[in-house]
């Protein structure tokens, strides 16, 4: 199978991902899209290392795997934390600073 | 797939060739002393870690606040040993197995983030502004970040003297990321660096003691918008290495230029495709911008700044903004200058909206912090002119400028600590109405800054301003000095209105009082008024300094 098919089925995860942060309203749905997006960028990197015939973008994939990782640690924290203060996870309730 | 298979793929990994022999696998080689700087402070931040885990509760803070300024000055010392063995100039090289490139710039801006995280730590460390709870001194931080605002476990957490001094690691972790985000010579360092800085300043974000909800609010925005922004970085990192087959800056900068030849064809879709490179270097740009806080990436600014602990919300102004500037500038000059008449009529745009967008709306601000914000906002776009020069000297004044912008923005904000009521800081402007006349001292030390930012001669604002617009005037960008000049000048309004309110205007009954710091953040403030005055009266040894060190390796 041509492998530029995945490349496009990488930019179409991406765009779901980019779409749903920009449009879910609920902090943990909106971060898993990110999460989405950088699993797009996975499937990119991975592509192109089979394409170039090198491996440097399958390390890099491993890289990302631990960064969203360490995100997921970071994030839910904080989204946890503001859902016990506030018990509401939506990003809307989040507007005590307004211009 | 045979074991010779896996082996060409293995040899092939650093080269753009489909032929390559099949060579013997090399160790890497690393130059530790030259990693020193970088070392130290992870290495102390991992201590710090430890020292959560095992030193009691009692001793943590003197232990931290003592860890933390050996490491950041152990860490400046090494900056200083590497400049004066000429690693900056004659020596400069790429280390580490071509991630992280040891120059001027990088050394340069190493040193003004170390130095600036330095007198930033010591806001964080301040003891005396609240009022004693329970007879234990507190900083700005929660007593525990993970109990809720205003329950009970809180109240219990406080009564018993709890402080987050993991503050202070989480500083030293981000200080590392800032320390290699700069220097990083692969998109992947590039990557993985603003993960290391970006991750503890989202926690930083939510562990205010007063005022947490916001704070909390502040680090979720933060936090989703980063992340956010973070993947468009990484997509385009993997277009970009589509384009070249290799996320290293030289190569990619080869195959930009043209100076690769040799291209399989079976690859010839992908490698050298000028859609991969265009996307990918915008998606790139849109990453590093989010950072610098340029408009029309700025939304989390204002927000991020009121609603942080304000010593943290001056740490990441400064240091945030010197790394991403860093950053921005290698890869626009050493990996996209083939593409500058492709790149620069974009960034003139951005530095155009930046600069006039973060003036006007900050005069219709009421909170001295979103003021703050908002001219951080502006002072982005004045960075931008500098990095469009594309001239040696755009380099330098970038620097210059970077060094004595974050000084002044951790004075400022520190002064703004200060200014309390019962609330904790009186933050609304309202309540600066007459502080001149209450405490002539703050006001007149806020009014130094407030006048660096405008760019006032003597100050250290002007000759950073005046060297950028130099550079982007001598690199062919007149326009964008003409829009500077002007939103100087609207920004200049808005300063001296906070001036004249503190000197000008009858003093509240209900007026804030201001706390007397201790040595710690009068050090601060004593750092961010001299380095001011310094560069403002006598620029000329550190714009030498600039000009040495403002010439990237590649």
């Amino acid at each position: 199978m041509n492998p530029v098919n995945y490349l496009y089925l990488a930019a179409l995860l991406f765009t779901i991902g980019a779409a749903g942060v920009l449009i879910r309203r609920n902090a943990i749905v909106v971060f898993m899209c990110v999460e989405l997006m950088l699993n797009a960028c996975n499937l990119a990197f991975v592509t192109f290392s089979r394409m170039h015939g090198n491996l440097d973008g399958q390390i890099i994939a491993f890289f990302t795997m631990v960064v969203a990782a360490a995100e997921v640690v970071v994030g839910l924290a904080i989204i946890v934390s503001v859902f016990r203060s506030r018990h509401s996870a939506s990003v809307d309730d989040a507007s005590l600073m307004k211009l | 797939m045979s074991a010779t298979a896996v082996h060409s793929l293995w040899t092939m990994a650093g080269g753009v060739t489909s032929a390559a022999p099949v060579e013997k696998f090399k160790a890497p080689v690393i130059e530790y002393t030259q990693l020193a700087p970088v070392l130290i402070v992870i290495g102390v931040a991992v201590v710090g870690v430890l020292v959560e885990a095992f030193v009691p509760r009692r001793a943590r803070y003197y232990t931290q606040v003592f860890l933390t300024v050996v490491a950041l000055a152990a860490a400046f010392a090494a900056v200083v040993g590497l400049a004066a063995g000429g690693y900056g100039t004659t020596k400069a090289h790429i280390a580490a197995m071509g991630a992280v490139a040891i120059d001027g710039p990088t050394l340069f801006l190493q040193g003004t983030i170390l130095l600036t995280s330095l007198v930033a730590v010591f806001t964080f460390a301040e003891r005396r502004l609240d009022p004693a709870a329970h007879g234990n001194h507190v900083d700005s931080f929660a007593a525990q970040a993970a109990s809720v605002p205003g329950s009970d476990s809180e109240k219990a957490a406080v009564k018993a003297g709890f402080t987050t001094t993991e503050v202070f690691p989480l500083v030293l972790f981000s200080v590392a990321g800032m320390l290699v985000f700069p220097a990083a010579n692969d998109l992947l360092t590039l990557f993985v660096a603003l993960e290391v800085f970006s991750l503890p300043l989202y926690l930083l974000c939510a562990v205010a003691r007063r005022k947490r909800l916001m704070s909390q609010e502040a680090a979720v925005k933060y936090f989703l918008l980063g992340a956010f922004s973070s993947a468009f970085l990484l997509f385009g990192i993997a277009l970009l290495y589509g384009y070249a087959g290799s996320v290293s800056y030289a190569a990619i900068a080869d195959v930009v230029d043209g100076a690769v030849t040799k291209i399989d064809p079976a690859l010839a879709d992908t490698m050298g495709n000028d859609a991969l490179l265009l996307i990918g270097g915008a998606m790139i740009l849109t990453g590093l911008l989010f950072k610098v806080g340029a408009v029309p990436f700025h939304m989390w600014t204002p927000d991020v700044y009121q609603g942080a602990p304000t010593p943290v919300t001056g740490f990441m102004a400064a240091a945030t903004k010197v790394a991403a500037f860093g950053a921005l500038l290698r890869l626009l000059y050493v990996v996209l200058p083939g593409l500058a008449w492709d790149w620069r009529p974009v960034m003139w745009a951005v530095a155009i909206v930046t600069m006039l967008g973060g003036a006007i709306v900050a005069i219709t601000q009421t909170d001295i912090k979103r003021l703050l914000a908002y001219s951080s906002i502006a002072h982005a776009g004045f960075i931008l002119a500098g990095v469009i020069a594309t001239t040696p000297d755009g380099i330098s004044s970038v620097l210059f400028y970077l060094g004595a912008y974050s000084f002044v923005t951790v004075g400022a904000f520190a002064v703004v600590t200060l200014v309390r009521d019962a609330g904790g800081e009186a933050t609304h402007l309202s309540k600066w109405a007459g502080l001149g006349r209450r405490s002539p001292l703050v006001a007149a030390v806020f009014a130094v800054f407030l006048l660096a930012f405008a760019g006032i001669p003597l100050t250290s604002g002007f000759s950073g301003k005046f060297a950028v617009f130099k550079a982007a005037a001598d690199g062919g960008a007149g326009g964008l000095v003409v829009v500077g000049v002007i939103s100087s000048a609207i920004a200049a309004f808005f300063y001296i209105r906070v001036i004249v309110l503190m000197f000008f205007s009858e003093p509240k009954a209900d007026g804030p009082t201001v706390a007397v710091p201790s040595p710690l953040t009068m050090t601060t403030i004593a750092v961010g008024v001299a380095v001011t005055l310094v560069l403002g009266l006598a620029p000329q040894y550190f714009l030498d300094l600039a000009s040495q060190a403002g010439v990237f390796v590649r």
